[in-house]
């Protein structure tokens, strides 16, 4: 594990803040798979971008701010400067292009369908077919319960579970793993767009971008003794997923620090913000830190102390995985 | 001829009744219409959905990384089902069943109290500004607003109360 000591871990903290300066000096950032990034001296980026009127004087998020609140975290992830330059940079017209959002929790802790829709919005203004769009994850019910409208229109956005179409016959191995894929995935999907939730995991310690590929396979009850590790990473070390993953957009409008994954709203609260960034361990490495300060602000112990520390985020970083960095050292938090 | 055809016909008619009571998810959705209240049992609660029920093995499908926690204090299975209240308020209660009162009371005494108010419901209880949560002998029942208001809290301490009565019988 990167930390050498709790110092270390409030340094951290204190450069989140100062990240931004860091971000400031770089220049805009190429489209690199993870193990080039991890090759590269350039850090890792990952935006968080928080929004204090989200919702307004309501509490659900508010449509025109999350759009705005997205647009600004992928400019800033990409140092770009109209909102349509860096999905142009992102996809290409004719790709197909999926969305694996997390419905598992329930209403209240899952992929925001406002922020979806704005995402489905700038990709198309990118080139991208409707048609070409695809909402997914594990069983249609369950989007329909967070308020997704399934449908399989050639020519809208498509939104449906792995249920309607099944896993691939074959299994697919790595490490620990060995599991059947979603025939989304594999057969709808040319490139895939992670919006995870950021929530404490009762076995993991945390759950966000790594963790939500559990959704893409048959057996992810399978992985999770030893708090899922190292089967987070493994999973995250599968062909379709490593080739495909090209983006996380993680919704940390509301975000939970205890009793996850399912909500409790006690545990629960309003972040109004998204975590951004093209390495997802970078990212989960960000999310947990978020997490962590939320636990200590409610006197609570830190996920080491409950015995839930989050070593799948070290294992996915390790010289067998190569996904991304869990380096502080090496991770640019931009915050805006 | 006609004697074997009605031998058979009670074979089958045998199969099918056998089938049927096999058949889980019917006996278990007749047992958990038991725990959960009618509309208006609680005044201005309307029940809005049918109950799905999972089973230990299929916990996980439900409830992800949590189901281990449950099945470690012995859980049987879960019912579930949504209410709503005044068309104001969104809710789910999950009941959980547990082989025992030990399971039921080791899952309520896992979870942080935080900022609950202590109330006197079934073996133990707390209710928060959106949730409630109690237990009551091999029972753990889970109430989730998902609307906020200054009326959640006692309206889902009413809910609860009907829940009480219902599981206690």
């Amino acid at each position: 594990m990167a930390w050498k000591g709790e110092t270390s871990r409030r340094d951290f903290l204190k450069k989140c803040v100062t990240g931004a300066a860091i971000l400031g000096a770089n220049s805009k950032v190429p489209l690199l798979e993870a193990s080039e990034r991890e090759a590269s001296a350039e850090k890792s980026r990952v935006v968080v971008a928080h929004d204090a009127m989200l919702r307004g004087n309501g509490t659900a998020v508010d449509s025109a701010r999350v759009l705005s609140l997205l647009d600004r975290s992928m400019q800033a992830l990409f140092n770009l400067d109209k909102p349509s330059e860096p999905w142009r940079r992102l996809v290409r017209p004719g790709e197909r292009v999926g969305l694996k959002v997390n419905a598992l929790g329930g209403r209240g802790l899952s992929s925001n369908p406002q922020l979806v829709e704005a995402i489905c919005e700038r990709l198309q203004e990118a080139g991208i077919r409707a048609g070409d769009i695809v909402i997914w994850d594990r069983d249609t019910d369950e989007l329909e319960r967070v308020g997704f409208h399934f449908s399989t229109a050639r020519n809208g956005v498509q939104c449906f579970g792995t249920d309607r179409i099944g896993y691939e016959e074959e299994l697919v191995t790595f490490g620990s793993v060995g599991s059947r894929l979603s025939r989304i995935l594999t057969q709808r999907c040319d490139v895939l767009i992670n919006i995870p939730v950021l929530k404490d995991h009762d076995g993991a310690g945390v759950t966000a971008a790594l963790k939500n590929m559990y959704g893409v396979i048959h057996n992810p009850n399978k992985y999770h003794p030893n708090g899922c590790n190292p089967y987070i990473a493994d999973v995250n070390m599968l062909p379709e997923i490593r080739r495909k993953v090209r983006l996380i957009i993680c919704d940390a409008t509301t975000a939970s620090y205890e009793g996850g994954p399912g909500y409790k709203p006690q545990y629960a609260w309003r972040n109004n913000a998204l975590l951004v960034s093209q390495d997802p361990v970078a990212l989960d490495y960000v999310g947990w830190q978020i997490i962590e300060r939320k636990r200590s602000e409610k006197g609570l112990k830190t996920l080491d102390a409950d015995g839930r520390r989050p070593h799948y985020i070290a294992t996915a970083a390790d010289a067998q995985h190569r996904l991304g960095t869990n380096d502080p050292g090496r991770i640019a938090i931009v915050e805006v | 001829m006609r004697r074997m055809r009605q031998r058979l016909h009670s074979a089958l008619l045998l199969v099918c009744c056998l089938a049927l009571f096999a058949n889980g998810s019917c006996h278990r959705e007749g047992g958990a219409n038991v725990l959960f209240p009618s509309s208006n049992e609680a005044a201005g609660w309307v029940k809005s959905s049918d109950i799905r029920t999972f089973e230990a093995v299929d916990l996980w499908k439900y409830i992800d990384g949590e189901a281990e926690r449950y099945v470690k204090a012995g859980v049987e299975r879960v019912c579930t089902s949504d209410y709503k209240y005044q068309n104001k308020i969104d809710a789910v209660v999950d009941i959980y069943t547990m082989a025992n009162a030990e399971g039921s009371k080791r899952i309520f005494e896992s979870e942080p109290a935080g900022d609950a108010r202590s109330v006197q419901l079934g073996d133990g209880a707390r209710l928060y500004s959106q949730s409630l949560i109690f237990h009551r002998g091999s029972y753990l029942v889970r109430i989730v607003a998902y609307q906020e208001s200054a009326e959640t809290p006692q309206t889902l301490f009413q809910l609860g109360r009907a829940i009480e009565e219902r599981v206690t019988r």
